[in-house]
């Protein structure tokens, strides 16, 4: 058998299969998809997009029709699902994960009248924008209420991978805790997985051990926020606000808000004003939140963060301005200077402060 | 106990090839109760799992693209599990399949060679095989379970693959991020139809299907292996090395894998990535099983299989089904087949002994 013949058999039976079911698509809505990489309720990253999502179809009610797909697979299948929602008909999409940038950029090619949004690339088309968020802001003030917190002076941080991305946070926090206590020591644990409650979980208990009181984490899952709440010690939630995990332990969380960003880059196609370009938001963008503080956080602690935040808010606070060292002691930024974005984007090394060597 | 179960005399032939069949009817059945459950309309989704992925000839390739390192990996695996070796770390081979095959290109990607692909796919099965080789060394030198090092081995080969990616593989002009370069044309599987992503791998495929059924019906060594794993005992008495055996079975599954490993990195991903499988390795078990341990079977046993992905996405896509419908879909299907597989070697018989009354 040939495949045009296998072909042709299907499509006979499809053609009568959807003539059963009748035509369903209504005209003139735009449609927006979302790919996401985990599932919508792992209640960090890909939940946070979902809520963009609901934010999405709450604002503009009918004439959007938003949809998603879950847990699709960086590699090949995720071209195929990219692919599949454009051919559906859908005018704008977005890809929730770093692994998609290059499956996007092929389907864009493919697809010059769709727009396509991909989150924390840094591959560009006439059809795809980039965009993230300052995370690094979040870390920023979380490293100041941590450093005051802390009695052993060690912070134990748990992260996915060692992308840029991730070093940027361990290091903004590290330079903040260290700004008020110059004691402070930072270890990490390398889990290999943005989802996977079992071995962040353990990841947690192995720095809590290590003499950790603080925990913070570049996962997902909220695994590590009740391994700190059973054994009494402080964490920072992930992407969302983790309080219900951890109602005792939970300092703040650094949270993700899509919300405004989805909503704006929708009427903009609708509208037929997008265009491509790169946006990366921080607090004052509103892409970056803190979540309520813990009650038995000090008022002198909670006003310093405070602070910090307004700072980095107006621009009077760099996370990475000078001096500071790097790990092997040489010059991370010198005396008046502060990093510039292509730095942080690559950024690879540790900040003086954080113990063990970056995987390489 | 008011039944027994007990082996049947005889069973039917014809039923033995009926099964998946009745499994697939039975779990069409059972889904459009979970469907009804679900508040969604029975057919419009059956259609949705199982006809709109097949639509278009664009749809359809996919289903080849999807179904390819599935296919390779079980019909590695079929011929292990024909003679009882369960070679379970499939998706280790296949890792490292695409690890040395792709080492090729990282460290002379200037190559414009037309033997740099061949020798890409040759060096993928070595690795592939090198990888099986060592639980076939474990299991012929100390009788090791293969199951358990086949299955640690996976890891093992993941985090290489980690530790690769993240550092010295990783794209010079890439920000750190952890993937490779992207292969240049002549490192990439050339595409089989025109404005589809159907690419060499799926020829290897095919050919893997009609060579190992011809070596399993034809060749001294295929017969071997089936003697080996239906009667171990008359192997030996017939001069089968079982070692030799354990080995051959073992080197092919892991070659099988290796060379679905680099289809899949010169082909659809086109870089070295942190994963390369969404656990093709493992979902090959089950297709194995599913095909009857038959390079036939097993063909249409993987195109089902990838059809049941591709129909998954499509529902979420169209229907807004969460993805674990996907799952439940597939666990039916072997769970019928299961089922249906006792029902064919056993039979149910009411209990008749009774108890003494005193």
């Amino acid at each position: 058998m040939t495949l045009k013949y296998i072909s042709t058999l299907v499509g006979a039976v499809a053609m009568a299969g959807s003539l059963l079911i009748g035509s369903t698509a209504a005209a003139e809505e735009t449609k927006v998809g979302f790919i996401y990489v985990g599932p919508i309720g792992d209640f960090g990253w890909t939940n946070r997009h979902d809520i963009g999502r609901h934010a999405v179809q709450e604002e503009f009610g009918d004439k959007v029709k938003t949809g998603f797909v879950e847990s699709v697979k960086e590699g090949p299948d995720s071209e195929r699902v990219i692919r599949q929602m454009a051919a559906d008909g859908y005018k704008l999409i977005f890809t929730t994960s770093f692994g998609f940038m290059n499956p996007t950029l092929k389907v864009a090619k493919q697809f010059p009248d769709v727009k396509f949004e991909h989150a924390t690339g840094y591959k560009r088309a006439d059809n795809v924008s980039t965009y993230s968020s300052r995370f690094y802001e979040g870390r920023y003030v979380v490293g100041k209420i941590a450093g005051k917190m802390t009695k052993t002076n060690i912070i134990g941080y748990v992260g996915s991978f060692p992308i840029p991305e991730v070093v940027r946070g361990i290091n903004a926090m590290t330079l903040a805790a260290r700004s008020i206590n110059p004691d402070v020591k930072v270890k990490v644990a390398w889990v290999s997985t943005w989802y996977d409650p079992g071995k962040e979980g353990d990841a947690a208990k192995a720095l809590i051990d290590a003499g950790a009181d603080v925990i913070l984490q570049h996962t997902d899952s909220p695994a590590p926020l009740q391994v700190a709440e059973s054994r009494g010690v402080w964490a920072v939630g992930q992407a969302s606000d983790m309080a219900k995990f951890a109602p005792k332990s939970q300092l703040t969380a650094i949270v993700d808000n899509w919300n405004g960003y989805y909503i704006a880059r929708t009427k903009a196609v609708m509208n037929g004003t997008w265009k491509s370009e790169d946006t990366w938001g921080g607090f004052k963008a509103g892409m970056v939140e803190l979540a309520p503080f813990n009650k038995a956080i000090p008022s002198d602690v909670v006003e310093l963060a405070n602070a910090t935040r307004k700072g980095i808010e107006d621009g009077t606070i760099l996370p990475f301005a000078g001096p500071f060292n790097k790990q092997d002691g040489s010059v991370g930024a010198a005396d008046g200077t502060s990093l510039d974005d292509g730095t942080l984007l690559g950024m690879n090394w540790y900040v003086e402060g954080v113990e063990g060597s970056l995987p390489k | 106990m008011l039944l027994k179960i007990e082996k049947r005399a005889e069973y039917s032939k014809a039923m033995v090839y009926l099964t998946p069949v009745i499994a697939l009817v039975l779990t069409v059945l059972a889904s459009i109760i979970l469907f009804k459950l679900l508040g969604v309309n029975p057919i419009e989704a059956l259609y949705q799992f199982f006809v709109a992925p097949l639509d278009s000839k664009y749809e359809l390739s996919e289903l080849f693209v999807k179904a390819t390192p599935l296919i390779l990996c079980a019909i590695g695996l079929s011929v292990g599990f024909r003679a009882n070796v369960w070679n379970i770390g499939a998706e280790g081979q296949l890792t490292m399949g695409a690890i040395v095959g792709s080492s090729l290109f990282i460290y002379f990607p200037e190559t414009e060679s037309v033997f740099l692909l061949p020798a890409m796919i040759m060096l993928g099965a070595v690795g592939g095989g090198a990888w099986a080789a060592i639980p076939a060394y474990f299991k012929t030198r100390f009788n090791a379970n293969e199951i358990l090092t086949s299955l640690m081995l996976v890891y093992v080969a993941i985090l290489v693959l980690s530790l690769l990616v993240h550092g010295p593989w990783r794209d010079p002009a890439g920000f750190n991020f952890p993937e490779s370069q992207t292969f240049s044309p002549s490192a990439t599987m050339p595409i089989l139809v025109s404005g589809t992503r159907m690419h060499f791998g799926t020829l290897l495929a095919l050919l893997a299907v009609l060579g190992t059924w011809i070596m399993l019906a034809r060749t001294l060594i295929g017969f071997q292996v089936k003697v080996i794993g239906a009667a171990p005992r008359a192997g030996g008495y017939a001069g089968f090395s079982q070692k030799k055996v354990v080995w051959f079975v073992l080197l092919f599954g892991g070659a099988m894998a290796g060379i679905a490993g680099i289809s899949e990195v010169s082909g659809p991903i086109g870089q070295v990535l942190p994963t390369i499988s969404p656990g093709y390795g493992f979902t090959a078990i089950i297709v194995a099983f599913l095909g009857r341990l038959h390079p036939v079977g097993i063909f249409f046993a993987g195109l089902l299989m990838a059809l049941t992905y591709l129909g998954g996405e499509t529902a979420q896509i169209s229907l807004g089904l969460p993805v674990a419908v996907t799952g439940v879909f597939q666990g039916m299907v072997l769970f019928f087949l299961l089922a249906c597989d006792v029902l064919v070697h056993y039979r149910f018989r009411l209990n008749t002994a009774r108890k003494v009354v005193s």
